[in-house]
This record gives structure tokens, sequence and C-alpha cells, in this order.
């Protein structure tokens, strides 16, 4: 089986973070991985990108044609993708910060309020987790376990602490 | 088994190098490869390497000439418009017979161009690029772990031969993660380098490096010595990988990331019914000029499929020789051919022939 994730949204939102945390996550798992930032001029407050592949097989090409998963944390990040995203594909977007997505019978869409849930629990930065933890629960990619062990061992030292909140907020995506 | 680490092209190439040996980084920063001169930076004093931001690229290049002649494993790395100005060190470092190993991590020209991957600099490095007969042994990895054994292998070729050897990568595989690991990389036996500037003291005599023959017979001289361990190259080092290709109706030839995305358009067409195969020249110098004409034997087209307008589909004509068709597809600026259009190229040329 192949999964093929694009994440998107501010930069500063952790959009690369997230992305490497799956593509890590895959890698403990034995899966084939890859992960292919957008780059540039990128800044706070612009936008990012990454896209995941998850394998069994070999990967070839690590571009992303057809999402089978998207993970949109702003409008412009949806508008950009929502139409490529395969038929039984899933989005989830942020929904404290996007309207609304194009109505899309083949796909599972799931509007979550990410950032909102992520400011009630005082982690105001976190909303990338709130979402992979929604993404976990919808996709079945991994277990929130083998995420968070991921996440663990993915954490630099200076950030142990901030583990058990992460943790948390993963908890809470998954539970939206 | 080994444990694996998730690193970036760019990273896991320094870090492949220092393990090969190299104690000495030059460089200049540039998008999209400052990563392999940050980790240089960071980890190079920690194995009593060397790791030094020279004023220019110029200078940097000319460092790597100097480390290069006292016999040091010696890197420096930029992307397209840095190596144009290092083109002038490069053709003299070629020209004394140093070995080093150069990176490019290609993108978007000409001129300043863009940041983001393109394959536009194949006849640069491939065909000179800086003046005089002379070749660089050019190696195109196509993922993050072949970026780390390449660049292990580099070193090893350059001492073999005593010349220097490119990688050339694009921004999309140096900025891109992927698994790796560093276990097991290829090493050679290398003969010693008695002909280093290492200091003489008194015992032996002195060794001179140096591109400068005023006579014409002793630069022919030197030159046609040099042609001589460029056949020996051309004979052992080619690499490419072949896949699906015999009595294939379409054989993609495409080098780097674009070999990935042929590989996936592969699988495409084959749900189409029809058989596309992949050459992968691994080598760009020396080409696999024998492989691509055995295959040219059983393959009906050949579309040659690059991030430029059009430059080792030169190289795929003159091996192929005129026994079939050979097509081109590109995209340039930064832009990436995309699975569909390569699809629909492919599907023009069978509709063709039918």
């Amino acid at each position: 089986m192949t999964t093929q994730i694009i994440l998107a949204g501010f930069g500063g939102q952790g959009i690369l973070f997230a992305g490497k945390l799956l593509a890590y996550a895959g890698m403990l798992n034995g899966k084939e991985v890859s992960w292919l930032p957008s780059y540039g001029p990128e800044m706070r407050g612009g936008t990012a990108n990454c896209s995941v592949i998850i394998s069994d097989t070999q990967i070839a090409s690590p571009i992303i044609q057809k999402p089978d998963v998207l993970l949109a944390l702003n409008g412009p990040s949806l508008e950009k993708f929502e139409d490529a995203v395969v038929k039984g594909g899933t989005i989830i977007y942020d929904s404290s910060l996007i309207a609304s997505a194009k109505e899309n019978a083949d796909v599972n869409i799931c509007g979550i309020d990410a950032t909102e849930t992520a400011i009630r629990m005082d982690a105001k930065t976190l909303a990338n987790m709130v979402i992979l933890g929604k993404c976990i629960k919808e996709t079945n990619v991994f277990t929130i376990d083998q995420l968070k062990d991921a996440l663990k061992k993915l954490m630099p030292p200076s950030k142990a602490a901030l583990y058990d909140l992460n943790c948390k907020v993963l908890d809470a995506g998954y539970e939206l | 088994m080994a444990e694996k680490m998730l690193m970036k092209g760019n990273e896991a190439m320094a870090e492949a190098a220092m393990r090969a040996g190299c104690k000495l980084f030059f460089g200049y920063p540039i998008t999209p490869q400052t990563e392999v001169a940050a980790y240089m930076a960071k980890k190079m004093p920690k194995i009593g390497g060397l790791f030094m931001q020279a004023e220019s690229e110029v200078a940097a290049i000319n460092m790597v000439y100097g480390a290069a002649g006292a016999g040091a494993r010696v890197m420096t790395s930029s992307s397209s418009p840095g190596i144009s100005l290092k083109s002038e060190g490069i053709s003299y470092i070629a020209g004394s017979d140093l070995p080093c190993v150069i990176v490019n991590i290609v993108r978007g020209g000409p001129g300043l161009g863009g940041i983001q991957p393109a394959q536009s600099d194949y006849f640069q490095a491939t065909k000179g690029g800086g003046h005089g007969d002379y070749h660089l042994v050019v190696l195109a990895p196509a993922s993050v772990q072949e970026m780390v054994s390449l660049t292990a292998e580099a070193f090893d070729i350059a001492d073999t031969y005593r010349m220097p050897v490119m990688i050339m990568g694009d921004g999309m595989l140096g900025q891109m993660m992927e698994p790796v690991e560093f276990e097991n990389l290829p090493k050679r036996e290398v003969p010693e380098k008695t002909w280093a500037t290492t200091g003489t003291q008194m015992k032996r005599k002195k060794n001179i490096v140096n591109s400068l023959y005023i006579e014409p017979d002793a630069l022919e001289k030197m030159n046609n010595e040099r042609l001589e361990r460029y056949e020996l190259v051309k004979k052992n080092e080619v690499k490419v990988e072949t896949v699906n290709a015999e009595n294939a109706d379409v054989v993609i030839v495409a080098y780097g990331v674009m070999a990935r995305v042929a590989k996936t358009v592969m699988q495409m067409m084959e749900e189409k019914g029809i058989k596309v195969g992949v050459v992968r020249p691994i080598t760009l110098w020396p080409f696999p000029t024998e492989e691509i004409a055995k295959v040219a034997e059983s393959a009906k087209a050949f579309l040659s499929v690059e991030m430029s307008q059009g430059q080792m589909v030169e190289d795929v004509r003159l091996a192929v020789n005129g026994k079939k068709p050979v097509y081109f597809y590109g995209r340039n600026g930064g832009v990436v051919p995309s699975p569909d259009e390569i699809c629909a190229e492919i599907e023009k040329i069978v509709g063709g022939m039918k």
C-alpha cells in the first residue's frame, strides 16, 4: 500500500515538522518513506507545504500529483490542493482559519477546529499536532501510539519537556 | 541491520563525505545547497577537520586546488551560478591532475536563474564548463541513499584517476528527506599520493603542481597522458540502471530525480498496455553509450526526459546512432515534468508508430 499525503499551511505552523514526523514514523515502522518540502523564499506568514509518501514498496517519484490525504492549515493551501485529492481520499482542514471546503461527495472532508483547540489547551503553536491526531483517526496510516513513539525519538532533548503536551494535543485531535 | 536515519540529501552527502575521510571543505553559500556547508560547519571541527566559508566561489575553488595539491581529501559544493564561478579553478585542477570532489545541486538558469530544481547544467558538467580538453567524472544520484554511496565513491574515483569528480544533484534531491544508512559504504584501494606537495624534508625530489606548459610538445604530452586515464575511466567506471527496456515500446532515458518520475510513468503506462522501459545513467560522464546502443537493438523508440531544454538528449542520439527514433521532453526553469505530461508524450509517440 502507498499513502501520499500533502501537508500545507502558513510558514510557522509546523507543517514541515508534522510531515517529517509522519515520514519518521513510517521509517520506524519499516516503511519506505520520502519527505519533499516546498522550498524557496519561505518565511513565517508565507505558504509552505510538503509531500510525504509512505509505502510498502520502493518509492518512485517523490512528487505527489494526486494526494490520498490533504492536511490544510490555511485557505490558500486548501484551494491549491483540494481538487487534486483522489476519489476516496481525505481532506482535513483547520476550520478555525478556513470558512469551508468545496463540496465533494467523493472525498471524506473533515473541518476541525485545530487552532482553537490548540489555543484552548494552552498550546497555540500545536495546531499541526491537532491535525495529525485527526489524520491518524481518519486514515489509519499508523496507530496514535506509533506516532507518539516516533515523536519521542524525533524531539530534540532541548524540547523533551514539551513531549507530554504534544501527546495530549495529538489525543485531542484524535478525539475531534 | 544498521539504524536508519531520516536525512536531507544535502546533509546526508556532507556526512558521507566526512565518513569517506574528507577533512577539508571550502565553500560559499547558495540555495539550494546551503545545508551541505551548514552541516560541514557544525560537524567538521568535531572530527578535527576544517570548514571554511571563503570570501567567494573563486576563492573557495582555489583553496580546494591548494588542498588537493597537498594530497588532502577535499570537497566543495555549490549550485549552478556558483559552479560557473568555480569553472576556471576546476579547469586548473583538471589540468594539474588533482583529485577533489565538487558538488553541484543544480537550480534553474541561465544567469542567476531561480532556486528550484533543474538539470540544465548537463552540458557544463559533461562537456567542459571550464576551458581546455578535460573531463570530470559526473555522478548523478537519484535518492538520498545514493547521494551517500556515490559521495563516498567519488573520493576513491578521484584519487584513483587523479581527477576531479562532480556529484550532480538538483534542488529537489538536496532538500528532500529519505531514510539513509551509512554502514558498508563503498571503499576501494587507492594509490598513494606520491605526487603531493607535502614538503621534501630534503629526502626526495620536489613535487610540483602546475598546469602551465609553455612548450606545445610538453603540453600535448601531458594532455595525452591524461587522455589515456580518461579512456580507463570510460572502460571501468560507467554506471547505469536499466529497467524493463528489452522490447519496450518506448525507453525513457532520464537521470537523477527525473528517473524516478520515469519509473512512475512506467507503472502508469503498464496499466494502459504500453511497455515503457527506463535507462538511468548514473554516470553522466562517462556516458553509458554502449548500454543504450544495446537497448536500441530491441526497443522501438527513446524519449529523453530532462529538466532542461534538451541537453542529455544529444548523447542519447549519439548512442542510439540512428537505429531508432529519439524524442525529447523537458521542462525548465525549475519546473519538473509531471508523470501525466510524460505519459501524454509517450502516447503521442506510440500513436505515431501505429
